[in-house]
């Protein structure tokens, strides 16, 4: 059972970040749900890697116990840089929202006649 | 060896590093001077299309060919049978999509030249651009799970920045916003279901994959959330809302490259349909309770009813539609919905062992559509372009008489309307044509239904047309002139090839779209071509 908690939070936080996505009207929040998301598949990930026991996969030092699995590590630290690069650009396109329309409201957004 | 085999062997690598690379070096040229700039994108792009056209003259010449390149190994798998090695693998599907890639980068580049002349930070315009061509590049070629997740990622990056472009507008920055959310929301569902199907084959390379695949329970919510992903940056309804706005709003040679950012996302979905589930969609029955329900029939039985909304859903947005490029918008929601109409038709009947051929030729139809829906849709944004250049003017409302003045643009504005809504002598008859006749044998309400959404799809065009470029002169549009030369020799490359491929159809299908069918029926084919048989 203690094992399956990393999964129970890996799930909880995607739909967490479905429905903040779905749901809410301010952007800032939005975005907030789509960073919990990356947490959650980011962290499905690493805990794919553990095994009980197991310590970093670093060859110096870790003798001849368990090493967990890189792959899955290099996987996470991919999708962490990559998850930055769009958080950066939301937010600036946040930015940019707000100026246009000094709201972040989203129903109030985009009405206006051209 | 001479130098055109060695390009050949590394041209996958080579056809996404060479725009990556040109992508980093645009803003350090675009210093020296910006004729030069324009030029060097452009020798760029050229370039590239000469390697895909190296390695598609290669691919062609053998039936059945697939090209295997793996970085930093000589096979796909290391020592002790780990796949985590990354490789691009070419196949008839592959180089297909490529080929798109390439008709569409080319003619966009080259309509930029005088379409974004008068806009400031084209260094960085032109950046994105090459960033979005070598993300397509790389979502098309590459045979590694977590590599297409990357690759989707810089695409939405790049097309994202491009969306919102003209900043100065409120509504581009919000189509923008849009767009990233739901397709960085997308890729999250793909990396997550790369992720489990990870955890259980401990594999990334497609091909290990499919040989793999036990079709567990597990398997079956992967399958489910990858399509989902891929559907939201594909634009199926009810995930179209960013469509509409992401194209109508960012600037017209933009759209051009969205709309093969688009097909890619659809050519994600089939790979991961038909090659790495292929094998176990085929004999595979579901039980609920009493039923047996064949696995590849409920797939397909859904995939067509999404199709058939996308279809419904387009077309009525389109005809009440007011703004020129959101309404080319809609029709191009419409025509995915032709494509999956065809896929999905496909997937009911082309595993079981009873088909005669309906589901060949569904898949024909399908892909031969993405080939002609690339075109059409292209050439009618960049049209849609070339009037608001012209113009200043994306209302509908506000259009009137255009052809008085802008002969060339009417006349690639026609071929494109005859062309989207499946008129003969254009290439969309030719590809809708196999459609309706293969939905027909699936059922014949299918292809009922798909030739009345046409119908309506040629009243929409026909009304835009009228409205536009016919009816009396308006004294505001007289000083209009015919736009530059470059976005016409964009248009015209398109509407060429639209009218070759309009009149000799069956040239097509025989030597692009057959081999692309058989790479995507023949999985075995796949698996043992590029892992070797393990």
């Amino acid at each position: 059972m203690i094992y399956n908690i990393p999964y129970i939070a890996v799930v909880a936080l995607i739909l967490i970040g479905l429905y903040a996505i779905i749901f809410k009207r301010n952007l800032i929040k939005i975005v907030i749900g789509i960073v919990l998301i990356e947490s959650g598949v980011n962290l499905f990930l690493i805990t794919l890697a553990f095994k009980q026991d197991s310590v970093a996969p670093i060859y110096r030092g870790s003798g001849s116990r368990i090493m967990s699995l890189p792959v899955p590590h290099a996987l996470t630290l991919t999708s962490i840089v990559i998850g930055v690069a769009v958080l950066a650009l939301m937010l600036s396109l946040i930015i940019h929202i707000y100026k246009h329309y000094k709201t972040l409201d989203a129903s109030k957004i985009g009405g206006e006649k051209e | 060896m001479s130098i055109i085999d060695d390009l050949i062997i590394h041209s996958p690598a080579l056809i996404v590093a060479i725009p990556l690379l040109g992508a980093f070096l645009t803003p350090l040229i675009s210093k020296i001077n910006d004729k030069i700039r324009n030029i060097f994108v452009i020798f760029i792009v050229f370039l590239t299309s000469a390697i895909v056209l190296l390695l598609a003259n290669d691919i062609y010449a053998v039936c059945g060919k697939i090209h295997t390149y793996v970085f930093g190994g000589s096979s796909a798998v290391t020592q002790g049978g780990f796949a985590i090695r990354i490789l691009f693998e070419v196949d008839g599907l592959n180089i297909f999509m490529a080929l798109i890639a390439t008709i569409l980068a080319i003619s966009g580049v080259i309509y930029s030249w005088a379409f974004m002349k008068e806009n400031t930070g084209l260094d960085k315009y032109y950046t994105l651009y090459l960033l979005m061509i070598a993300g397509m590049f790389g979502m098309i070629l590459t045979g590694d799970m977590f590599n297409f997740f990357v690759f989707l990622e810089i695409t939405s990056i790049a097309s994202c920045a491009l969306i919102a472009f003209w900043t100065n507008k409120g509504k581009a920055v919000d189509a923008g916003f849009k767009y990233i959310v739901i397709s960085a929301t997308g890729a999250l569902f793909i990396l997550f279901a790369v992720a489990i199907l990870y955890g259980q084959y401990n594999a990334l390379n497609m091909a290990v994959l499919a040989s793999k695949i036990q079709f567990s329970f597990l398997d079956k919510i992967a399958l489910v959330v990858l399509i989902t992903g891929l559907a939201m940056k594909a634009g199926i309804v009810p995930m179209h809302m960013w469509l509409p706005d992401a194209y109508g709003r960012a600037p017209a040679s933009v759209t051009l490259i969205l709309v093969g950012v688009t097909q890619a996302s659809l050519y994600g979905a089939l790979r991961m349909i038909f090659t790495v589930y292929g094998g176990s969609l085929t004999n595979t029955l579901n039980q609920i309770g009493d039923i047996n329900l064949d696995l590849n029939l409920l797939l397909g039985i859904f995939i067509v009813a999404l199709a058939l909304l996308t279809i419904f859903i387009g077309v009525l947005m389109a005809l009440k539609e007011n703004n020129f490029k959101r309404m080319i918008a809609f029709a191009a929601v419409a025509e995915i919905g032709y494509m999956i109409l065809a896929i999905g038709a496909a997937l009911t009947t082309v595993f079981s062992a009873t088909d005669t051929g309906t589901g060949v030729m569904a898949l024909k139809g399908g892909l031969f559509h993405i080939l002609n829906d690339a075109l059409d849709v292209g050439l009618l944004f960049l049209v849609a372009g070339a009037v608001y250049y012209a113009t200043k003017e994306t209302s509908l409302n506000k259009l009137g008489g255009l052809a008085r003045n802008m002969k060339y643009t009417t006349i690639f504005f026609l071929i494109g309307l005859l062309a989207v809504s499946g008129m003969p002598p254009m290439n969309g008859f030719a590809s809708k044509l196999i459609i309706y006749e293969s939905t027909y044998q699936v059922n014949p309400i299918l292809s009922i239904i798909a030739i009345l959404c046409s119908i309506l799809l040629l009243a929409v065009f026909v009304k835009v047309f009228h409205s536009a470029f016919l009816g009396p002169k308006q004294p505001k549009f007289d000083d209009v002139k015919e736009v530059p030369k470059s976005m016409l020799l964009a248009m015209g490359i398109i509407a060429c090839i639209i009218i070759f491929i309009g009149l000799f159809p069956d040239i097509v299908v025989n030597n692009i779209v057959e081999p692309a069918v058989n790479a995507l029926t023949n999985h075995s084919n796949y698996i043992n071509n590029v892992i070797g048989g393990i």
